[in-house]
């Protein structure tokens, strides 16, 4: 076992990133002093803030403009939604858009990387099968080659290779790994009567209705019902609302919890009940919640493979490391003005109509009349919008570690840490021996939002790097020395966190309408960070304007 | 601790007892408390120690009622005999008492693991194992007589016999409860074994420290203890290992060669008869009947596409599918796709292997590469007229994956349209759902299937699958020369009778992996 030596400084650093104790005191029991250079590689490799944090210096506003272009629609921003609507779009015919990107990669929370060894995601990494009707989804989907045939019904059948393959998810719990995600081992009655009894509660939840037989949880998430007995959830945090209905089970509460910092990146304390509940109520069609609800979809690079898909409809059409500074609703358009670091220059484009596919933080500095309401209403308002600051280390082995107790699975967590645990890039290219790629997830739950991300972006790659092998070290002990490389992103705003009493708040709603023809698309104004909802956010923009245009095209999104 | 005139019996060094040496002007009276702890805790070993004896023998002699009798009958003797010898202790009890306890945690912690070693040659097995069960014996039986004569001159001679033999019943109580439902579950045989000899160094170290004025070079005893704690300490820690190691015992036979490579563990054992491979612990095959098992895995498949140039083989890293193949004629190349090198170098280069597959590996039509099948398959284009599927039996994820639709999907892109395969498909009699399954999941990945069985006495009643692209007849041909195979008893393999006839089954998909699971149920009932 490789001894991670630790000097007092990185010590110290650890402990402030906080929400890792369990780490730091593992760190302290393991460390004799003096330093020790990690016998590994690797480095930061994105999650520079420094071109982002120029939305709001302001400087950029006094430059003048080198030239104007002009473009059909502007789509601001590459991730799923910027994606989704270019997609919409090319596939009615029309071609005349352009996608600016600030970062120098698209893909925004679905970016991924490739090594010698595996292709690896650097967020979000799996979609689980369209429950019900989601035909832009479902299209989507088969183009990416997942959907293997059409049945009798015309239900797709997906395809063996993108369905995640087992064993799909193991815990370390205990000094040992087992199968599935919910702590049974040693579990008393008491605790799994209760895990039954919230499995029913979410069940009924799945089942609900309201007048209007609109579902109550349901994804996209506009399509859940807007009645007061649902959205009274919202008013709660998933920590009452447990507490309330009598979930006291350590196990449960860990249960949940972990849904809730895997989806949203918040604690039980800070996510509402309604958002808790839809995780579970909105995806269960399935046997139980141990067995997956709905079967999940995956590749190497996560979500990376849907990035690819939709680029493709915009190949020549994206313009990376353009920093859109202002975009200004006009009467016969949408006037951008965007900074090109690479040239030093700053460019106006002129567009019929604009797609703002940024999240929420950017859109509110970029966007003039969303800065004017910021400035009028202040920062209570912003606080409705409030992104969970991520750390992704996709760690290079030589060789796996050695296995104890049940073999390594697709996901893997540890109960004990406040980590996510780790995904195995190779595992969907059924590579069971021999090298590969660990993608470990740590969401900063639980705690201030504003320190923790300037504890994670001021942190070098060897404190960050030391913190994640020792997390892999509580399950593998073996593993530091079978590290070829540890790189790293650091997300400062990886995904909007749907705290409690956000999610029905008008200011999300508000943010959420077009200004003239500037129409908004991201998944953060849903409130729920998930693939289907950025989707379906670009699919509709795109959609309005192409019927804006009266331009033919045959509709995806669910009306 | 000396707690002068506190004792109530207050007995005072006044008995014939001999004078402690090492106690100049202090009262040698003991404060029993802790000394009724430690009869607790050796009489609980002790019984530990006779359990991990009878368990073991037991477990690796079978017959549990002779073996248990033979131990408990053979244990109380020699503590008898232990109690015996006490008479001839006159002098330096104390010393005595801690030097047993130091020899009872040495020979009772290592009992496990020495008489797991022990096993692997027979011969020695029973000596050793009485011997060892002896000397505990005796150790433990001179235990409590030492204890009661250290404690007559601190209290009552009533009071200590009935307290001691409290606390040593109690302790046997203790030991026969937890012994199955605490330490063998947990822990395994041998950490329970040397988790109790690490107790009774503890119990070393306390008596050190009760009787210290009566210890005349307490260092020196320390000094022994701790060697025998480190000694016992490392033994817990590399349990696995020793267990590992010892593991061989299990094999009937005389084991040639053990190897764990980064795949699995490779033993090779002998008998009479001939040799056997097992690969994590399952056989492989027997010299003895493996003819029969790889002549009916190569020669129907040949009948359905006799002109077959280009063939490879998936698993079978022992060459002996190989060498079937290679008394055809017509083929050109065989590819060998073994995930293991350790494997094929054996099979290369060892003696008995290079004999038995008729250096097979050595033929220059011959490529070996050492790959996991479902990594290798999609990196290549070229494409194969037969294709054997020889991989060990569907018993874990890892191997379970090599059995599903997207597999054999996988494979039929590599397969020419006149292509056939054949699988080996573990027992349709002893894991009749798995069979039906592994032939289900064949069909649904496109082929024509014909399901088919052969007797091979060392694994009983034997499964495959025969399977192409286009629909073929039975078999009805083979070469001549063969020891099994005969164009006469060739049909007779394609019937299944109703114990073995086919089930209503799943497909096994790499996203269920039901395989593995109906599998491992499946198998549980003959182990």
């Amino acid at each position: 076992m490789h001894r991670g030596s630790v000097p007092p400084s990185r010590r110290d650093v650890i402990a402030a990133l906080a929400g890792l104790p369990a780490l730091s005191a593992f760190l302290e029991a393991c460390g004799p002093r003096g330093a020790k250079v990690p016998r590994y590689d690797g480095g930061i490799v994105g999650g520079s803030a420094a071109l982002g944090h120029r939305l709001f210096a302001g400087d950029l506003h006094l430059r003048p403009v080198a030239r104007t272009e002009r473009t059909g629609t502007a789509i601001l921003g590459s991730g799923i939604s910027g994606l989704s609507a270019a997609w919409t779009l090319a596939r009615a015919g029309y071609s005349g858009f352009q996608i600016y990107e600030a970062e120098p990669e698209i893909g925004g929370n679905a970016r991924s990387g490739r090594n010698a060894v595996s292709k690896y995601p650097w967020a979000a990494h799996y979609v689980p099968v369209p429950a019900g009707e989601n035909r832009a989804l479902e299209a989507l989907l088969e183009e990416a080659g997942a959907i293997a045939e059409r049945g009798n019904d015309g239900r797709p059948v997906w395809d063996e290779a993108a369905l995640i393959r087992e064993p799909e998810e193991r815990l370390y719990f205990h000094g040992q790994w087992v199968e599935g995600l919910y702590p049974r081992l040693g579990a008393t009655r008491e605790d799994l009567s209760q895990f039954a009894g919230f499995e029913r509660a979410m069940r009924a939840f799945s089942a609900a209705r309201d007048g209007k037989g609109r579902r109550a949880f349901a994804l996209p998430r506009r399509l859940s019902s807007p009645d007061a007995e649902f959205a009274a959830l919202d008013r709660l945090s998933m920590a009452e609302w447990l507490a309330r209905n009598g979930y006291a089970s350590r196990r449960l509460l860990w249960f949940v919890e972990y849904g809730c910092r895997d989806d949203f990146g918040s604690s039980l304390a800070e996510t509402s009940a309604w958002a808790g509940i839809h995780y579970f109520a909105a995806r269960l069609e399935g046997t139980s919640l141990e067995d997956d609800p709905a079967p999940f979809l995956t590749w190497p690079e996560g979500n990376g493979r849907l990035v690819t898909v939709l680029a493709r409809s915009a190949a020549g059409r994206i313009r990376t490391g353009a920093l859109v500074f202002d975009v200004t609703p006009s009467r016969s358009g949408v006037v951008l003005k965007l900074f090109d670091p690479a040239r030093d220059e700053v460019v106006q484009v002129e567009a019929a109509h604009a797609v703002c596919a940024l999240p929420h933080f950017a859109a509110r500095y970029a966007v003039a009349p969303l800065r004017e309401r910021l400035r009028e209403r202040g920062r209570e308002h912003a606080a409705v919008f409030d992104y969970a600051p991520w750390l992704v280390a996709n760690v290079t082995l030589r060789e796996r570690p050695e296995p104890h107790g049940f073999p390594m699975a697709w996901d893997n967590v540890l109960y004990a840490s406040k980590s996510l645990g780790y995904v195995v890039a190779t595992h969907q290219a059924g590579s069971d021996h021999g090298p590969t790629v660990l993608t470990w997830y740590h969401a900063f739950a639980g705690e201030a939002t504003l320190p923790a991300r300037q504890k994670l972006l001021s942190a070098s790659w060897e404190d960050l790097a030391a913190t994640v092998v020792a997390d892999l070290s509580l399950a593998h002990r073996d593993i530091a020395g079978k590290i070829e490389r540890v790189d790293l992103y650091r997300w400062g705003h990886a995904m909007a966190r749907p705290s409690p009493g956000t999610l029905f708040n008008p200011d999300r709603r508000q943010a959420a309408e077009p200004i003239g023809r500037l129409r908004f698309a991201h998944a953060d104004l849903s409130g729920l960070p998930l693939f289907e909802e950025a989707n379906d956010a670009g699919v509709r923009a795109a959609e309005s304007i192409l019927s804006e245009e009266r331009l033919p095209f045959s509709r995806l999104a669910t009306p | 601790m000396t707690r002068p005139g506190a004792d109530p019996a207050g007995a005072g060094a006044t008995g014939g007892v001999p004078a402690p040496a090492a106690a100049p002007g202090r009262d040698g009276a003991i404060r029993p408390g802790p000394v009724y702890l430690t009869v607790l805790v050796i009489a609980t070993c002790g019984l530990v120690y006779e359990l991990v004896a009878g368990t073991l023998a037991s477990y690796l002699l079978g017959d549990s009622v002779t073996q248990f009798s033979l131990v408990i009958g053979v244990y109380l003797t020699s503590m008898g005999l232990g109690a015996w010898l006490t008479r001839f202790l006159e002098r330096g009890l104390a010393q005595r008492f801690v030097d047993a306890e130091i020899a009872v945690a040495f020979v009772g912690g290592l009992s496990a693991p020495i008489l797991y070693f022990s096993f692997s040659s027979p011969r020695f097995f029973q000596p050793v194992f009485f011997s060892v069960v002896v000397l505990i014996g005796v150790l433990v039986g001179l235990e409590i007589p030492l204890m009661l004569r250290l404690l007559r001159t601190s209290v009552a001679f009533k009071d200590l016999v009935s307290q001691v033999l409290t606390f040593d019943y109690l302790g046997a109580l203790v030991a026969s409860v937890l012994f199955p439902l605490v330490f063998v579950p947990r822990l395994g045989l041998v950490r329970t074994s040397v988790l109790f000899g690490l107790l009774n160094a503890a119990v070393a170290f306390a008596s050190i420290h009760i009787f210290r004025d009566r210890i005349g070079s307490p260092r020196r005893l320390v000094l022994k203890a701790a060697a025998v704690t480190v000694l016992l300490l490392a033994a817990f820690v590399m349990a696995d290992r020793l267990t590992n190691l010892a593991e061989e015992t299990q094999y009937a036979d005389e084991v040639l060669l053990a190897r764990t490579t980064p795949y699995q563990r490779i033993v090779l054992t002998r008998n009479r008869a001939g040799f056997q491979l097992f690969l994590n612990g399952h056989l492989q095959f027997s010299s003895v009947d493996e003819y029969r098992y790889h002549e009916a895995l190569v020669h129907p498949a040949f009948a359905v596409n006799p002109g077959a140039k280009r063939v490879a083989v998936l698993g079978g890293g022992d060459g002996l599918a190989v060498r079937e193949i290679l008394r055809h004629p017509g083929v050109e190349s065989v590819t060998l796709v073994d995930l293991d090198p350790a494997m094929t170098d054996l099979a290369r280069n060892h003696p008995l292997f290079r004999k038995l597959n008729g250096e097979s590996l050595s033929s220059s039509k011959v490529t070996v590469v050492n790959e996991d099948a479902m990594v290798w398959l999609p990196k290549g284009t070229d494409l194969f007229d037969l294709v054997f599927v020889d991989f060990p039996d569907p018993n874990s994820f890892a191997v379970g994956k090599l059995y599903t639709a997207r597999f054999y999907s996988m494979l039929k892109a590599r397969l020419d349209p006149d292509g056939a395969i054949a699988v080996q498909s573990t027992s349709p009699l002893f894991a009749r759902h798995s069979f039906w399954i592994v032939e289900r999941t064949i069909a649904a990945a496109g082929y024509v299937t014909r399901p088919y069985h052969a007797a091979v006495p060392s694994f009983g009643e034997w499964g495959y699958v025969l399977a192409a692209r286009k629909p073929f007849d039975v078999p009805a041909r083979v070469p001549p020369g063969l020891r099994f195979l005969s164009e006469a008893n060739l049909p007779g393999l394609f019937a299944f009778g109703p114990d073995m006839a086919r089930l209503e089954v799943p497909v096994n998909r790499l996203n269920t992996q039901v395989l593995v699971r109906t599998y491992e149920r499946e198998w549980k009932k003959f182990e």
